[in-house]
């Protein structure tokens, strides 16, 4: 048996409970949207195509390359998954991956698959999407772009999955993140050097032999709102690594003490909705902290996506 | 990264073998929730959950430490809890002065609470797949709420995987048979060598992709309507009932010791 572990598949007992619960809170949400967008786009062919596509996500993790030092370099995959099938084919994709990984091998726990499903589903598929799409607008689509975009948002995205998994383990006060977050990133801007290969060699012989495959993936459901649902994520995340909850936390990230200044000037504007981090008519805090966390994460969510979908249409009338 | 072409399935006639997956599913998902509220340091709980899993084990035919043996997958991700003891404030347990450095007592208690986590927590899932065939897992998952079509499209990943890992193991040793290392000449670079794996992975793409319109059309052609039909059906038994009650108690009994004084 074979076998490289990679960092980002979270096992249980790393995160908190509440943590995990938000989680696949999330989760839920987005592989709702993400099995009603593929149905749209795929009518019956959704069933064998993604399925058999998972399949080929997780054989192409197995082929890989030595670099040095008995590492290798493999794929994560989310990123071709989305510039070939779109963003939603692609966090779809990714997630039958990553539970058949949990449920079959045990790589990555069960109560924590939710944020493995966020991290290396729709955070790598989203990221990697909006990047690609972005170079793609700034220098048209051209052969170039495209490998130029599929190199950036490989390593974007491997980047930003690993940044979001150390703030979860901050929150849940397993890692602290002035500690974690840069080991976490600095090991995984390596990492994604090796995707983001990977991601071109594999953008450069589909241009070569069947370009048409490329266009697919550029013109799916998800690629006006991609950048705009990203922008929301990491503003979630962003807010979440800051969050009260942190400090809530009985031990570990005494680092937010340090931050207290700063973040005491943060605090009080953002969360006047809900004083102290809880609802008022709960009792219990664990409860209330999750309820409180999940509802807030999705307000500023729902908040950043709704503001950018109107500005999208706007554009697109204005057009 | 898993390549691990073996099923983890290992079939036996036991008990835990014969009930309904479900049972299974909802019995580890509680169990790894109960080692996940266990307050840090709480070492009876602990222990009594982690006898728990040798007797389910036990019980399983598959041999008392089939789980403990298989759980050193968790290891490597000991790393990022790793410099827990050191940060935590607390009494101090050794002290290196002269790096600065101090291993904290409540530090040590996180650490280790995490690791006994993680360990029995994966415990639990190895034998959840162990015990039960994956399309029975998979299927089964439908009367928990989950989704038709996800499960659908996971039912149908599990199929293909053994197929389509093959065929990477094929393109490997296509690769490993056409790009020797010569003495004396130095390696490609990086950028090569990942360019290469780059087109062994799109290359893998277009085959799957030709697969699937080809599975597609088999289907199309014997009545798929884009709904998925299976035959097997889960009949909760009186004896499914029984462990479910029963296996849920251990687990709360065993959770309530963390109060033990």
């Amino acid at each position: 048996m074979l076998f490289s572990p990679t960092p980002l598949h979270i096992p249980d007992g790393f995160l908190s409970i509440g943590v995990s619960i938000v989680g696949w809170f999330l989760a839920v949400i987005f592989i709702g949207i993400a099995l009603r967008q593929t149905k749209d786009q795929l009518g019956e062919r959704q069933v064998p195509l993604m399925g058999i596509l998972a399949a080929f996500i997780f054989a192409a993790q197995a082929i890989n390359f030595p670099i040095a030092a008995g590492t290798s370099g493999h794929l994560l995959g989310g990123t071709l998954a989305a510039i070939v099938l779109g963003p939603w084919a692609g966090t779809l994709v990714m997630t039958a991956v990553i539970a058949v990984q949990a449920l079959l091998f045990q790589d990555g726990g069960l109560l924590v698959m939710g944020w493995n499903i966020m991290n290396m589903g729709v955070i790598t598929a989203f990221s990697g999407f909006a990047v690609y799409m972005l170079v793609a607008r700034l220098l048209g689509t051209t052969t170039r772009s495209r490998l130029i975009g599929g190199f950036i948002g490989a390593w974007v995205s491997v980047v930003i999955s690993a940044i979001a998994a150390a703030i979860e383990l901050a929150i849940s006060g397993t890692s602290p993140l002035h500690l974690g977050l840069p080991a976490m990133a600095g090991v995984h801007a390596l990492i994604g050097l090796g995707e983001a290969v990977i991601t071109v060699g594999a953008i450069g012989l589909l241009q070569a032999s069947r370009p048409q495959v490329l266009t697919t993936g550029e013109t799916a459901p998800g690629r006006r709102s991609a950048v705009f649902t990203l922008i929301g994520l990491l503003v979630a995340l962003g807010v979440s690594a800051f969050s009260p909850l942190a400090s809530a936390h009985p031990d570990g990230l005494e680092f937010i003490a340090e931050l207290q200044g700063f973040l005491g000037l943060a605090q009080d504007s953002s969360y006047e909705l809900m004083p102290d981090y809880t609802l008022p008519f709960l009792s219990d805090p664990v409860l209330t902290t999750i309820l409180a966390v999940a509802v807030g994460t999705l307000v500023v969510f729902g908040l950043v996506w709704f503001i950018a979908r109107t500005s999208v249409q706007r554009g697109t009338i204005g057009e | 990264m898993h390549i691990d072409l073996t099923d983890q399935y290992r079939h036996s006639e036991s008990l835990i073998h014969h009930l309904d997956p479900r049972v299974k599913v909802v019995v580890t998902l509680i169990f790894i929730l109960a080692v996940g509220l266990i307050r840090d340091g709480s070492w009876i709980a602990f222990g009594a959950l982690f006898l728990g899993i040798l007797g389910y084990a036990a019980a399983s035919r598959l041999g008392m430490f089939y789980a403990v043996r298989r759980s050193i997958i968790a290891i490597p991700f000991l790393l990022a809890a790793a410099p827990l003891p050191f940060i935590i404030s607390g009494p101090a347990l050794i002290s290196f002065p002269a790096l600065n450095l101090t291993i904290t007592e409540t530090g040590t208690i996180r650490f280790v609470s995490i690791m006994i986590r993680t360990f029995i927590a994966v415990q639990a899932g190895i034998l959840l797949s162990a015990t039960t065939p994956f399309p029975g897992l998979v299927w089964g998952m439908c009367s928990l709420r989950i989704p038709r079509p996800l499960v659908a499209v996971i039912a149908f990943m599990y199929r293909y995987i053994f197929v389509l890992a093959d065929e990477a193991i094929r393109l490997m040793r296509a690769r490993a048979a056409r790009s020797p290392e010569i003495p004396g000449k130095g390696k490609p670079s990086f950028i090569w060598r990942g360019r290469v794996t780059g087109s062994m992975v799109g290359s893998l793409f277009l085959r799957s992709l030709d697969r699937s319109e080809r599975v597609y059309g088999a289907m199309a052609s014997r009545g798929y309507d884009g709904e998925m039909r299976t035959y097997s059906t889960f009949h909760m038994r009186g004896s499914d009932w029984v462990s479910l009650i029963v296996f849920s108690l251990l687990i709360l009994g065993s959770l309530s010791l963390m109060f033990l004084r």
